[in-house]
């Protein structure tokens, strides 16, 4: 059924911390190395040794520069994935019916075998969360690792998300934002977490912790005490006489 | 967006087809016998060319049963089934027509304004795309069902109708190009919306998240000729629709021109989708720095 339903039991997601990601792409490897081998098609790479390789990712990370007149530039690294939104236009604008949210915990997820690959839900997403895969011809996306989650085989500290449990920052966090008392939403809450391009009406449930604005905090030169410079010492007879007399 | 040839030809054959059949249906065209029969494959060739090459564009088009389901949202799937059932009762009628000669004015005004409702579910799969503000407009619907209109009563040889329906084409033509160039800026959708970093002042992409490029670049991120566009909607313009509304009005008709003004009206019609994606921007470009 590709329309969306009311409500959803949990709604579930992430917590992206701009703040804290180092851009390091551990996420975007993990990600890739847990969905190519385990639900769905894997995700292929097409030209990988040659001139130009192009590959199905769920997880990108982006680099921005933001820079205000007159102060200098500060970086923020910026991973992107599915935000598993309520108002999923993706879903609505399937015609197959493969592309649904589910009602028991709010995850967007492909139906693979009934995915026709039109394309039509990639064009959809504001936030470029769906990519088709160019050797099995259909749509593949961030399943919240929804093979992981539930899963009773592996031991429960690896039960969340891949980028989640590989992030060497702590950058990402997986939870329940219909639960207040969640991580997620207590994070959210205490760190102003943002919704992205909220004017597209998605309603996102991932969401954004904003980084601290960098280059309005006084500088701290922490080397300036090391480097200034001494004055030569000198030797011989006139040296002795300068330390004597200081010591006077 | 990525101007795939399947999809032009879809939207532009598909467009003409069910246009003539608006025309057929209602009962223009008094002709029968084999000169009905060579109208009506003409139709049916548009139509049915144009819905077998939109099957091109997909991954797996074996598996195109599956997208009649979901007609209670999608509009694709709507399309889908509306071209069908069109092509079905406009057939009965067909049939009738060409070997007994009645022309069943019921059945062929349903078939119309099936065919009418078919162009403008085409319309709305783009139509329906918020993240491609040029697309999210009903002027995006008013063109396609215009281009339909004066297309399918210029094949169906209604002269004058045609020439005047082709002078209202180029004037919401150029109405929807205005309309769509301030489209994006509307939105209030930038890169600093897109981060949400806005709040610390002007962004910028300082590195793409890979070297090479993605499906979602090649795809929403058309930046390749877009330098040809002002060229390009000349030509779309004066060969799509004032050229034609010019001769099929000032001119003694005949069939010679009629088929000239095809021809014309042809070349402006694929010019024209052809700028319909390749101009449409889609806000992911905002991650990219690009639109
Ligand atoms: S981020 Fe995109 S793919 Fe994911 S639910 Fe929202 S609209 Fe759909
Ligand atoms: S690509 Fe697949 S999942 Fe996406 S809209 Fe088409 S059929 Fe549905
Ligand atoms: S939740 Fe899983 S599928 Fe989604 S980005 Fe993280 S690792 Fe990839």
């Amino acid at each position: 059924m590709t329309t969306l339903p009311q409500s959803t039991e949990k709604k579930l997601g992430l917590v992206i911390d701009l703040d804290t990601c180092v851009g390091c792409h551990a996420c975007v490897i993990s990600c890739k190395e847990w969905n190519t081998s385990n639900y769905g098609a894997p995700l292929s790479d097409m030209d990988a040794y040659g001139a130009e390789p192009v590959g199905t990712f769920l997880n990108r990370v982006h680099t921005f520069e933001v820079k205000q007149e007159n102060k200098p530039a500060q970086v923020t690294h910026f991973p992107k994935s599915c935000l598993h939104c309520e108002d999923a236009p993706c879903v609505t604008v399937c015609p197959t019916g493969a592309s649904y949210k589910r009602v028991e915990d709010g995850i967007v997820l492909v139906n693979e075998s009934d995915c026709i690959g039109c394309g039509l839900c990639a064009w959809s997403c504001p936030y470029g969360a769906r990519e088709m895969d160019a050797a099995e011809g259909v749509m593949k996306k961030c399943t919240l690792c929804v093979d992981r989650i539930y899963n009773e085989n592996i031991p429960e500290e690896d039960r969340v998300p891949s980028c989640v449990r590989t992030c060497p920052a702590g950058a990402r966090h997986f939870g329940d934002f219909a639960d207040p008392e969640s991580n997620v939403s207590i994070l959210t809450a205490e760190r102003g977490g943002m919704e992205l391009m909220p004017e597209q009406g998605t309603k996102p449930v991932n969401r954004y912790l904003p980084p601290r604005p960098k280059t309005d905090i006084e500088q701290i030169d922490i080397l300036a005490p090391l480097l200034t410079r001494q004055p030569e010492e000198t030797g011989g007879f006139l040296g002795w006489l300068d330390r004597t007399l200081e010591k006077l | 967006m990525h101007p795939a040839p399947s999809v032009i030809i879809f939207t532009a054959l598909s467009g003409l087809g069910f246009g003539m059949m608006v025309f057929l249906g209602l009962g223009f065209l008094d002709v029968s016998g084999w000169v009905a029969f060579v109208f009506v494959a003409v139709a049916y060739a548009l139509s049915g060319g144009g819905l077998l090459s939109s099957l091109f564009h997909l991954g797996h088009p074996e598996r195109f049963v599956k997208a009649l389901r979901q007609w209670r949202s999608s509009w694709l799937s709507r399309e889908g089934i509306l071209s069908i059932v069109t092509m079905a009762v406009f057939g009965i009628y067909a049939v009738m027509w060409i070997f007994t000669d009645v022309r069943n004015p019921a059945l062929g005004s349903l078939a119309a304004a099936l065919a009418v409702v078919t162009i403008y579910s085409t319309s709305m799969i783009y139509a329906q795309m918020k993240s491609v503000p040029r697309w999210h407009s009903p002027m995006t619907s008013v063109l396609y069902l215009l281009y339909g209109f004066a297309g399918g009563a210029l094949l169906t040889a209604q002269v004058t109708l045609a020439g005047w329906l082709m002078l209202a084409l180029a004037v919401v033509q150029v109405v929807t190009w205005v309309q769509g160039d301030g489209a994006f800026a509307k939105t209030g959708s930038d890169m600093g919306t897109a981060t949400g970093l806005g709040f610390l002042g002007k962004v910028r992409l300082l590195e793409k998240p890979h070297s090479g490029t993605n499906y979602l670049m090649s795809e929403m991120i058309h930046v390749i000729g877009r330098k040809h566009i002002m060229k390009l909607r000349i030509i779309a313009l004066t060969l799509g629709s004032l050229i034609p509304a010019v001769l099929l009005l000032a001119l003694p008709s005949g069939h010679v021109l009629g088929l000239v003004v095809i021809m014309i009206h042809l070349v402006g019609l694929f010019a024209q989708r052809w700028l319909f994606f390749a101009e449409a921007e889609h806000v992911v470009g905002l991650y990219y720095g690009q639109r």
